[in-house]
């Protein structure tokens, strides 16, 4: 059978949300980011390249000389269906398929790049993972002879057919322990010796790059024989940057939203959301709950909710708090601030000293009102020292759920 | 009684002499808690004077040990040299490992975490707040002047709502406080915790916060309906959070649970625990519960 070698792999990522985003630091790439990293360590891929625009793509099809198959690049599923991955027989048709496809709108992911492959007939169709299994807290394993579908779905309907084999993180996966897998998941013995090689050698992209999620869907046989990624998932984890420079240049500027891009810039952890209260707080727990109870005074208001999640973290200066305040009130969407701090290692007064510092550096840029709510170490002089500064636009109220109510009220006057 | 730390702990601290590690072992110290010693092989055999309180300084976790009988570890070692020291600490067969760094990767968790199997210390933590028993001991950063020493048993993957409810609930007093860590992968789950304090005759009753992430709240949730009598409240972090990353199909498909606030908060209902809306309405269903 023909197949665009587009694989049903695309749909993998996207539908299921793994929450805990603001906590784990993992970057997922691309596509062809994947399967670079994937060669890099000697993994079997077809020839292809990425492009940005039809005449690069156009290019990339020449140097292949035969049928490709144009993909556009987005960190979602349903490519496919979305018209996003279209077979060219030649240069000029995959220029044409590229301009096509450049721009799309999938799910809300513009598409940037496309890739551009050689397409590959297909005989099988196989599935193989590595991946953090948290529960465990262990690596996980996972193959089977069926792959191209929905993974998942098997997974439901057939697990005999998934072969999930943990993996010791102090050990790792030899050839002896690769052929474990492949002989758990049934492989055709014509190509055992191959998917043991690949299984190695994505071990070694799991564990070398720091990966949390290595999977391969479809590993496909080609006529001849031959076992290929046609395409790939690959996480890495934000956390080992430090062991892998490298790392920095996969990270996705481009897409990423213009405001959490400049807070990235100043270090601070900001994620855009859809609402119209802005959210200052410390701690990733504590500003998850002020998201949460500053929805739910929001039902009250005619549905207002956060703007944003914004942990300034344990030290609060007032530089921090400045960077913080200044994101969020340049923020259109933004009609009221809520400060929410628990001093715990950081003091009230440090905190109430960095918001007046900060209005004093905003200026006439801080032209919405905050809600500030403080409590813990040393909360009497920080509520004195905002008490007296008497900033026009600061409100202090006692508690998180008065507080996130009254900057809920703000929000929808 | 309370539970992992107690009045007779003897706690070293590995990274004393960083930014960090003096910042809090001062701290500890303040609030009572006998600091034996710090650990850096670069720095053994001096001391290291807090406001006149001297602690001496070794070369590893071993000879720490041996010389003043620590059981207990507080680990504020950066990142790339984290997994070396934890390694130290579990080899060297210290009751307890205390890791506060953050940012540790997940590999280096994993792997302490695998090397730790089989052998006899309790690891708490990466990348959290601590343990406290108000009164007896911290081992950590939680702030020591929040409450006092009492009745309630708290574990937490978040710091600063660990902070949170130890204030609302100031009054009453907690047995212990631990946070847990809010990383992929920790030692010391709700589950652990949950079972030391069914365990502790002190502890009338256990507050549990969780968050997004994961299914350690779920599984968490069967233990208290097939092991826990004292009475459970829990509060849970996230409803409205963001999707945050996707990671394809292969984690749900092992983590069985799409791992979402609700899906939580409904799993902790079914197992009989009462969870509030907010923190403080938490806090006031432990108020029913113990006030």
């Amino acid at each position: 059978m023909t197949h665009p070698t587009p694989g049903s792999a695309g749909n993998a990522r996207g539908s299921e949300p793994v929450p805990g985003g603001l906590r784990c630091l993992f970057v997922d790439l691309f596509e062809y980011q994947a399967r670079d990293l994937l060669a890099s360590h000697g993994v079997p891929v077809l020839p292809g390249g990425v492009a940005e625009t039809p005449e690069q793509a156009e290019a990339i099809a020449r140097e292949i000389g035969q049928t490709v198959v144009v993909k556009a690049q987005v960190k979602t599923g349903g490519r496919g269906k979305a018209g996003g991955v279209k077979l060219a027989d030649n240069a000029e048709d995959a220029k044409a398929r590229a301009q096509d496809i450049l721009g799309l709108d999938i799910k809300g992911h513009i598409t940037h790049r496309v890739m551009v492959a050689q397409a590959s007939d297909i005989a099988e169709e196989y599935y193989f993972s590595y991946l953090l299994d948290r529960s465990n807290r262990t690596f996980l394993a996972m193959a089977s002879k069926e792959g191209g579908m929905e993974i998942e779905q098997l997974a439901v309907e057939r697990p005999e057919a998934l072969a999930r084999i943990p993996v010791d993180a102090t050990v790792g996966v030899d050839s002896q322990k690769a052929a474990e897998i492949v002989d758990a998941a049934g492989f055709p013995a014509e190509v055992r010796d191959q998917v043991i090689a690949i299984a190695v050698q994505l071990w070694d992209v799991f564990s070398k790059e720091d990966a949390t999620l290595v999977e391969v869907n479809p590993l496909a046989k080609a006529p001849d024989g031959t076992v290929l990624a046609l395409d790939a998932k690959v996480t890495l984890d934000e956390n080992a940057g430090f062991r892998h420079a490298e790392h920095a240049a996969l990270e996705d500027a481009a897409s990423a939203d213009p405001l959490e891009a400049r807070a990235k810039e100043k270090d601070l952890n900001y994620v855009k959301l859809e609402g119209e209260v802005g959210i200052i707080g410390n701690g990733a727990g504590l500003v998850m709950s002020t998201l949460d109870v500053v929805a739910y005074a929001g039902e009250e208001f005619g549905g207002v909710k956060p703007a944003n999640f914004l942990d300034i973290g344990g030290g609060a200066s007032a530089e921090v708090m400045a960077n913080g305040l200044e994101i969020i009130l340049s923020d259109p969407a933004v009609k009221s601030v809520f400060v929410n701090v628990f001093g715990g290692i950081t003091a009230c007064d440090a905190v109430a000293n960095g918001i007046v510092q900060a209005l004093g550096i905003l200026g006439d840029e801080a032209t919405k009102p905050l809600v500030v709510r403080l409590d813990g170490n040393n909360v009497e002089e920080g509520r004195r020292i905002l008490a007296e500064a008497d900033h026009p636009l600061v409100t202090l109220v006692d508690t998180m759920d008065g507080a996130a109510r009254r900057a809920a009220e703000l929000a929808a006057a | 009684m309370s539970i992992f730390l107690n009045e007779n702990s003897k706690v070293i601290v590995q990274g004393m002499t960083g930014s960090e590690g003096m910042k809090h072992t001062q701290r500890m110290l303040a609030s009572g808690t006998a600091i034996v010693g710090g650990v850096n092989p670069r720095k053994a055999g001096q001391s290291v004077d807090f406001d006149g309180t001297s602690v001496p300084v070794f070369g590893g976790v071993a000879e720490a040990m041996k010389e003043t009988g620590a059981d207990v570890s507080v680990i504020f070692v950066p990142p790339p040299f984290a997994k070396a020291a934890v390694i130290e600490a579990v080899d060297a067969q210290i009751g307890l490992a205390v890791v506060i760094t953050e940012g540790i990767p997940v590999h280096d968790s994993t792997n302490f975490w695998a090397h730790a199997q089989g052998g006899s210390t309790r690891i708490i933590g990466p990348n959290c707040p601590g343990l406290i028993s108000p009164g007896r001991s911290n081992a950590g950063i939680i702030p020591a002047n929040i409450t006092k020493q009492g009745k309630i048993g708290l574990v937490s993957k978040s710091g600063t709502l660990t902070y949170q409810m130890m204030y609302e609930l100031r009054d009453i007093g907690f047995s212990t406080a631990i946070g847990i860590g809010g990383d992929p992968v920790i030692g010391t789950t709700h589950i652990d915790a949950l079972q030391a304090f069914q365990d502790d005759p002190e502890t009338e009753a256990i507050v549990m916060i969780g968050e997004i992430g994961g299914d350690a709240e779920e599984r968490a949730a069967d233990f208290v309906k097939a092991n826990v009598t004292k009475p459970v409240v829990g509060y849970v972090a996230g409803f409205t959070a963001p999707e945050g990353k996707t990671m394809g199909h292969a984690g749900a498909i092992v983590s069985g649970s799409a791992g979402t606030a609700q899906a939580k908060k409904e799993a902790l209902e079914a197992a009989g625990v009462r969870v509030g809306k907010t923190p403080s309405e938490t806090a006031r269903l432990m108020r029913e519960i113990v006030g």
